[in-house]
This record gives C-alpha cells, structure tokens and sequence, in this order.
C-alpha cells in the first residue's frame, strides 16, 4: 500500500513538472490515436450506415464479421500488421516497420469495426418515420440519408468515443509495431510497461495518470458538444 | 441547422487536434540545429537488443555518445534475444547487440549477419528470498544449487521467453541434469525486469543478470544467493546485419555502430558505466 502511495503521490508531482520526454510521449499517443481515430471514422461511418440502410449482398454476414471484429485482440491486430510490414512481408519494401505510420496502421484495425458497427447500430435503432418524413418532405434519397445519419449522431459520437477509449488505452498492438523506440513510437502504455518493468513505479503511476486525464478530458469535451448540439427535449424524460 | 454541429464539429476539431499534435511531434523530432554540420537529414540506425541492456540503463549513457561521434541516432527495440534474432532474420534491423553465443554463431554462419565480435560481458547471478528455502546462499556451484532447488521444489521464476537469459538457464538445468517441471517452476514470458518483480511477489528463487539486478535491488528484497560460477558468464555480441540478403539495412552505420563497441573510447565507456552509482561496474568490456 505504501508504495502505491508514494507512487501516486510522487506520481502527481511528475505531471506537475511535466519534463519534455513525459511531454512528447502525451504528443504522440494523442497524434497517433487520433489521426487512427480519424481515419476509421472516414471509412467506418459511411460504410456503417450503408451497411444498416442498403441491401448490401450479404449484409448479416458483413455486419456479423464487423461485430466480431470489435472484439479483436489488440496484439493479434499489432501481429498482422507486423508481418504485413516485416521486410519479409507483402508491404516491406515501404519500411513502414517501427514507425508512428505502423501503429496508426494497426489502430485503425482496431477502431473501424467498432466505429462501423456501433455506426450501423445507430442508425439501424431509428425508426422508419424519419426517412418517411424526410421523403415526405421532398428530400431526395441521398438527402434523406444524410438526415438519418444526422439523427443517429448521439451513437456515433459514442461510436467515436468507444474507439478512442480503445485505442489510446491499447498496448499489445503498439508495442508489436512500434518497437517502443524512445523519442519516436514511445507512447503513454508502452512507457507504463517498460517503467514498470524497470521497476520505475511512481513515474509509472505518473504516466497511467495522464492517460486517464486525457480520456477525462476527451469524455469532457464531447460532453460539451452534446450539450450546444442536443436539445434537452431529445432527452427521454420520467414525468 | 444547429442540429448538423454534432459529427461535423467533433469531427474538424479531432482533425485540427491532431494535426497541431502531428506539427508538434514533428517538430520534437527534428534535431537540434548542429553548427557544426550542414542539416544533413539524421541518420538513424535500428538495433534489436536485449531487454538487460535497455533496462539496466546502458544503452541511455552510451547511445548519445555514440550520436556525438558518428551522427547516428540509435533506435533501440529491446525485446528477447530469440526475438531480436528474429528481427535481423527478417531484416527489420540493421544491428544486434545480443547475448545467446551459440545462437548468435549460428545467425552468422546462416548469412543473416556480416560477423559477430564479442563486446562485453555481464554475469548471471541467482537470487532469491532471505529465508532460503533450498540452502544454498554463499555457494559459487550453480549446478549443486540448481540441484537443490530443484530437489527442495523451492519456487523458481523462469523467463520462459528464448531470451538470452532464458538459453542460459535451461543450458545450466541441463548441465545439472534436471528437466525443470512442477508447480515450483514458473515461466513469466517477460522482460528481466519483470520476471524480477515477479520472483519478488513469490518469494522465489530466479536466475538474473547482475545489470538489472543492481538497478532494480532498492525496489525489491531479494537478495544474493550464488555468484562467481564461470557457469554464469553472459557474453554479449555485435551482429551487423547481411546488406547482401536484405539491401535496405544501413550496413555502413551498423558496420560504424560495432567498431564504435569495440573501439578504446567505446570498451572504456561500458567500463566506467554504473561505478557512481553502484560502486561496481555493470558490464565488463572484453572486446578483442
């Protein structure tokens, strides 16, 4: 007990003095999974809606694949880029191995099923009057698509959330690709595990802090632009 | 059209997000600007190495020295011996500093690396808990004191992982003639360091290299049991990797990297490094 004490406690003064290595370690995790984030949701967010709103062939099958793919191990994600990447694989000759690229690669596996299945459920839990009235309306098909990935924004945004919280907080896959090269594809969990291993555990703790900053303060902003963008009467209400 | 802010706002605001950390990032990378030399771009070289001379602090004092004279920003990857080998036979890296003799031998013979030269040496020692279930604190046989540990079923931490380390036990087992089986003999898959914290947590017998035993003693309590076994020499060694079998590995700045491991400036360092602040150097320099 002591030692998580002391830990968090001289864990604490660490932020306070935050030194430029502690510094550019934050940079590159939320560079990198931010830029994955973004990234999935450009590709995760049209094909989610097409899935849920189009009679894609084989659509239960893709939508099952998806699901089971949010579910992917982070390492097993990290170990098929890296053999994609290795110099022996299909893609080597781009040297893309132990580069922040790399782990962006592998994140953007993680976090498109996520943003893409999450995404379909959004807009597959709206009911038919929307598209109707829209229709009714005069939108056109396209318009009227568009208007019901508007209407599903509250499950995207969690959709975004969920794949954020992923894949900052993920190690196995970083650490596989990334080489956990100091100055360059270090980033906050692959520090925790080489802290702790070098038996470091207050700047271990220290660094654990931040990252649970950085989700708070995602989580808070995202909060805040719900606020200015929902209506309260959105809000399913006990009367 | 309020209603459109949701995804449309939260999406330029990740996107303006990163791309100020990515202008960020970058600019943390550049160098410094070097008065001396023109900005030629860095020259960055890639070594596979073990997790011992990461975790022990080496490679941090070494490392920007070596940056001073040659250019050559190192990035390390430290993972296990077997792993590193690995990597050069996959010509991912352009550099091993390794310690797995036999193993490193055969690399070389196989054409995945121009040579092997030997650089420096650390020795294993085995550690384990004040109680001393098995007897065998202050003995120098590693092989009597693997006997009984083995025979005492004492708990032993295993790393499990085809480490150099790993290697060097199993071949220390064999020599005694025991094959390590039974709820006493636990096998982590970790580093050094985290096998260490988990022989710590059990109270339990393991074999580690005096580098990251030193660096990590104040934060554990166990202790020394057996050492000065010639048993429990730890050589390691440079590998440039093969230019001829994988064309993109910088073989000039590897090639650079080995002679500055074995040059005098180079054996001195690693001889000085640990002496402040142990009393002791961490590695010996026995390069020829």
């Amino acid at each position: 007990m002591e030692t998580i004490i002391q830990g968090t406690r001289e864990g604490f003064w660490l932020i306070c003095n935050l030194d430029a290595e502690l510094l550019q370690i934050t940079r590159l995790s939320l560079g990198v999974s931010l830029t994955a984030l973004i990234i999935a949701a450009i590709l995760g967010i049209p094909s989610g809606a097409a899935l849920a709103l189009r009679n894609v062939f084989g659509r239960r099958f893709w939508l099952n694949v998806i699901y089971t793919l949010m579910g992917l191990p982070p390492v097993l994600a990290g170990l098929v880029v890296y053999l994609f990447l290795s110099t022996k694989g299909p893609l080597g000759e781009y040297q893309l191995l132990f580069t922040p690229t790399a782990m962006v690669i592998a994140q953007v596996l993680l976090a498109f099923p996520i943003v893409c299945g999450l995404s379909a459920r959004a807009v597959m839990a709206l009911p038919q009057d929307v598209y109707d009235s829209a229709v009714t309306l005069g939108a056109s098909r396209r318009q009227a698509a568009w208007i019901i990935i508007r209407e599903a924004r509250m499950g995207i945004i969690a959709a975004l959330t969920t794949a954020l919280g992923r894949v900052i907080a993920e190690v196995g896959a970083v650490m596989l690709v990334g080489g956990n090269i100091k100055g360059v594809t270090r980033v906050l969990t692959t520090s925790i595990v080489l802290e702790t291993r070098m038996g470091h555990d207050a700047r271990a703790i220290a660094i654990g802090l931040i990252l649970l900053m950085i989700s708070f303060l995602i989580n808070l902003a995202i909060l805040l632009l719900e606020r200015g963008s929902f209506r309260d009467d959105n809000r399913i209400q006990i009367t | 059209m309020r209603n459109r802010k949701g995804i449309v706002f939260l999406l330029v605001a990740l996107m303006l997000f990163s791309v100020c950390f990515a202008v960020g990032c970058g600019k943390t990378e550049t160098p410094a600007p070097d008065q001396s030399k023109a900005p030629a771009p860095e020259k960055v070289l890639k070594m596979a190495t073990t997790t011992s001379t990461q975790d022990s602090g080496l490679l941090d004092y070494l490392l920007p020295k070596f940056k001073e004279d040659s250019g050559y920003r190192v990035d390390v990857i430290a993972v296990g011996t077997g792993q590193a080998l690995e990597m050069g036979k996959a010509g991912d890296v352009d550099v091993l500093l390794v310690h797995s003799k036999a193993k490193e031998e055969e690399f070389v013979a196989g054409g995945y690396g121009t040579y092997r030269k030997d650089v420096m040496y650390n020795d294993f020692i085995i550690i384990g808990p004040a109680s001393d279930p098995a007897g065998i604190k202050g003995s120098t046989d590693v092989l009597d004191a693997f006997k009984k540990i083995a025979n005492t079923q004492s708990p032993f931490i295993s790393r499990g992982d085809a480490s150099g380390t790993h290697n060097k036990e199993l071949s220390v087992w064999e020599k005694a003639g025991i094959k390590p089986e039974g709820a006493w003999y636990v096998e982590t898959g970790q580093g050094m360091g985290d096998t260490f914290r988990v022989a710590n947590e059990k109270k339990a017998y393991t074999l580690i290299d005096r580098a990251t035993f030193l660096a990590n003693q104040k934060t554990y309590q166990l202790e020394i049991m057996v050492e000065g076994d010639k048993n429990l020499f730890n050589q390691y060694g440079v590998i440039p990797i093969n230019p001829e079998k994988f064309p993109k590995v910088d073989n000039k700045g590897a090639e650079e990297f080995a002679n500055w491991m074995i040059s005098e400036k180079g054996q001195q360092l690693i001889g000085e490094f640990g002496k402040d602040t142990y009393g002791q150097a961490l590695f010996v320099p026995n390069a020829k």
